[in-house]
């Protein structure tokens, strides 16, 4: 079709019949294709809820054990036994240690770069701080893994002596820092991005006769921040966080690479030990069978759900907000 | 962007000027920075002292000080309010700080590390032959792997992504554009590992194929097709409507419109857009080792047999522990690191040459 078209249109009028009605003929097609490739991603997302199911269904009907409740994973025994009690607990704990983290900094940066950075350095600024989304998640690994773990152990010793009364804080086990507490740490400095950068967008559309309004009345930066800024933003910042704890959640590589995993819960961040849904499925895939397999796609539906319905959520808030468009970062 | 920058300089400004009169005594204007300057050399004093071997400890304790300092020094000095503001400007100043230092240590860390087994021989040679435990081989099947299965991953999600935001942009009413739209946000968020399962329940479980690196690019693509929509719609929608019209009122049909005036009046935009989803593919491992499975050789040929790929290399040296290994996860990172790298500075650069002419 499209090799037909062109010539007539340019050597033909505009008025001329022929023309329009290739033309027409031309648009039909294009907007269809458009069209299709738009119900494709729609097709995808269906068909990844669907697949899913159908495996996990498989892998369920055969599990001896409770899928919710059971803290082991022998999906490949005979009879199989397996239960995400334990990854369920690990990925939210170590998601929510990152929220606590990097949602804080997160917006502090977010500030630094719309309303503290000198004007010329905010650009530059913030374009490091999206440096950080670049790394790939495997190079955070190995970062943490052999660079961070080591440095941490210090801070371990502190938390430990001084926050120890928490139970939280308490370590109970001699060795390296291969904790949930530090895959939470690595998980906020990668979600640190994509907070900040929403984060920043809101920031940025405060309205200025506000901002203008608390320094005429003698309001100091913080005030002007405190009573202008943040009140507007917060939607922006709840959605920012929900964002970034979809990330969190799903992460793989960085956790697979730190943690060393157990099937144990413990509600001691600082000991070695846990586990997350990614983790989970990387480090068990390539013993598994068939059947091990279909239970590891049963617990990569359950984590599907998950990001889905935080992201779904996120969307949503930002969504209510029609004048704000960053929220494609 | 710092909008709120220019109403402060005017507010500060007399407080210098005017030393006596109007305002009480104020900390100097290089109170901030002889405070920081302060704090760091009592942090690795305290940290050098106590004999505390972590970094992260000294520069919590230096950043802490700092805190201290700051608002006792301008509580004493000026007074409460100023001391909030102070400490709010020093808190955002240590987070921005704590953001940059991770970044830093990580480059520098690979490239320090990364540089020890990283020659002209790595780049030409495979793992074949080469047992985990001893010095040499190299990268070159893994690179190779990395671009092919990125570039046909593109070839797959960058036309479809085009599409659908062409389709949103010029097309798209009702409840379909929504709902599009909605799940193009949400499919942003999903986990690189469970793109990964889906290819394995439909491609190779469903279907009966083996691993391959095709497989391992359709996952990919799933996850590059909402990064490139996304980012196109944007800069469809700075295309000022002036053109549209102008086109079509010389009688244009509308796809020719869309193809010869708004594309390539967007076109730098979406190339950057489109190459910024590749440098976030070009990383992704979870994906690949579900689908394409890892080999030591090269293998040329994305649609049969076992492929290998950076991260997944990377990921496989690390997990054999010993120092060659090591060595070899760090110099492939370096590569990794500088191909992403490259791309995102290619993609930015693009960007600002090709910067979309609006009247806004």
């Amino acid at each position: 079709m499209a090799s037909t078209t062109p010539t007539q249109i340019d050597q033909a009028p505009p008025v001329s019949k022929s023309a329009r009605s290739t033309g027409r003929a031309g648009d039909k097609i294009f907007a269809g294709l458009s069209k299709g490739s738009g119900i494709l991603l729609l097709v995808i997302m269906a068909s990844i809820a669907i697949f899913l199911t159908y495996r996990a269904s498989i892998a369920l009907s055969k599990n001896e054990g409770n899928f919710l409740t059971t803290f082991d994973w022998n999906a490949s025994a005979n009879p199989p036994v397996f239960g995400i009690a334990v990854l369920l607990f690990g990925t939210i704990v170590s998601s929510i240690i990152a929220m606590a983290i990097a949602v804080p900094i997160a917006v502090g940066i977010a500030l630094f770069i719309s309303h503290y950075a000198p004007r010329k350095l905010a650009a530059p600024l913030a374009y490091v701080v999206d440096l950080l989304a670049a790394v790939p998640s495997i190079i955070y690994g190995i970062w943490g893994a052999l660079f961070l773990v080591p440095q941490l152990a210090g801070l371990n010793l502190w938390l430990d002596e001084y926050l120890g009364w928490t139970y939280v804080f308490d370590k109970t086990q001699v060795g390296v820092a291969r904790s949930l507490f530090t895959v939470g740490i690595l998980l906020a400095i990668m979600i640190l991005p994509i907070v900040t950068s929403v984060s920043r967008e809101v920031f940025l559309q405060v309205p200025r006769m506000n901002e203008e309004a608390a320094l005429a009345l003698g309001a100091t930066r913080w005030e002007v921040i405190r009573m202008s800024v943040l009140p507007f933003g917060r939607s922006g910042v709840i959605s920012a966080s929900m964002l970034g704890l979809g990330r969190a959640l799903g992460e793989t590589m960085a956790v697979a690479t730190v943690l060393s995993p157990s099937f144990l819960i413990n509600g001691h961040i600082l000991d070695p030990g846990g586990g997350t849904f990614a983790q989970n499925i990387a480090a068990k895939f390539d013993e598994a069978n068939e059947f091990g397999r279909d239970a590891l796609i049963a617990s990569g539906l359950v984590l599907f759900l998950l990001t889905l319905l935080v992201n779904g959520a996120a969307r949503l808030i930002i969504a209510r907000r029609k004048d704000f468009s960053g929220a494609n970062a | 962007m710092s909008h709120a920058l220019q109403d402060q300089r005017p507010a500060r400004a007399p407080k210098s000027a005017a030393p006596a009169g109007l305002t009480r005594g104020g900390l100097p204007r290089w109170a901030p920075a002889g405070i920081a300057a302060l704090s760091i050399v009592l942090g690795c004093g305290i940290g050098v002292l106590a004999d505390l071997h972590s970094k992260i400890q000294w520069g919590l304790i230096g950043a802490i000080l700092f805190l201290v300092i700051t608002y006792t020094a301008s509580a004493v000095i000026e007074n409460r309010r100023q001391a909030k503001d102070r400490i709010a400007t020093s808190i955002v100043w240590v987070s921005f700080v704590l953001a940059v230092i991770p970044l830093l240590s990580l480059i520098w860390t690979t490239v320090s590390r990364g540089i020890k087994a990283l020659d002209g021989d790595f780049l030409s040679h495979s793992m074949n032959g080469v047992t985990s435990f001893e010095q040499g081989g190299g990268v070159y099947h893994a690179l190779l792997g990395t671009i092919e299965q990125v570039a046909l991953a593109t070839a797959i999600a960058a036309p479809i992504g085009l599409l659908t935001a062409v389709y949103l942009v010029e097309y798209g009413r009702g409840s379909l554009a929504r709902a599009v739209t909605f799940f193009v946000d949400v499919m942003t968020g999903i986990p690189s590992i469970v793109a990964g399962l889906f290819i394995l329940t439909t491609w190779n479980l469903a279907l009966g194929f083996g691993p391959s690196g095709f497989a391992g690019s359709m996952a990919l693509s799933i996850l590059m097709m909402p990064v490139v929509v996304r980012s196109t719609e944007e800069m469809l929608k700075l295309v000022p409507n002036e053109l549209r019209e102008a086109a079509l009122a010389l009688g244009v049909p509308k796809w020719r419109m869309i193809l010869k005036v708004v594309l390539p009046t967007a076109i730098g935009g979406i190339a950057t857009g489109v190459m910024l989803a590749v440098a976030r593919i070009a990383g992704e491992t979870a994906p690949i080792m579900l689908l394409v499975f890892g080999t030591q050789l090269i293998n040329g040929n994305p649609f049969e047999g076992a492929q290998s790929s950076l991260p997944l290399y990377i990921w496989e040296q690390y997990k054999v522990g010993s120092d060659a290994s090591y060595d070899r996860a760090w110099a492939a990172a370096l590569v990794l690191i500088a191909f992403v790298m490259i791309l995102n500075l290619v993609a930015r650069g693009i960007a600002r040459w090709k910067a979309p002419k609006t009247g806004r």
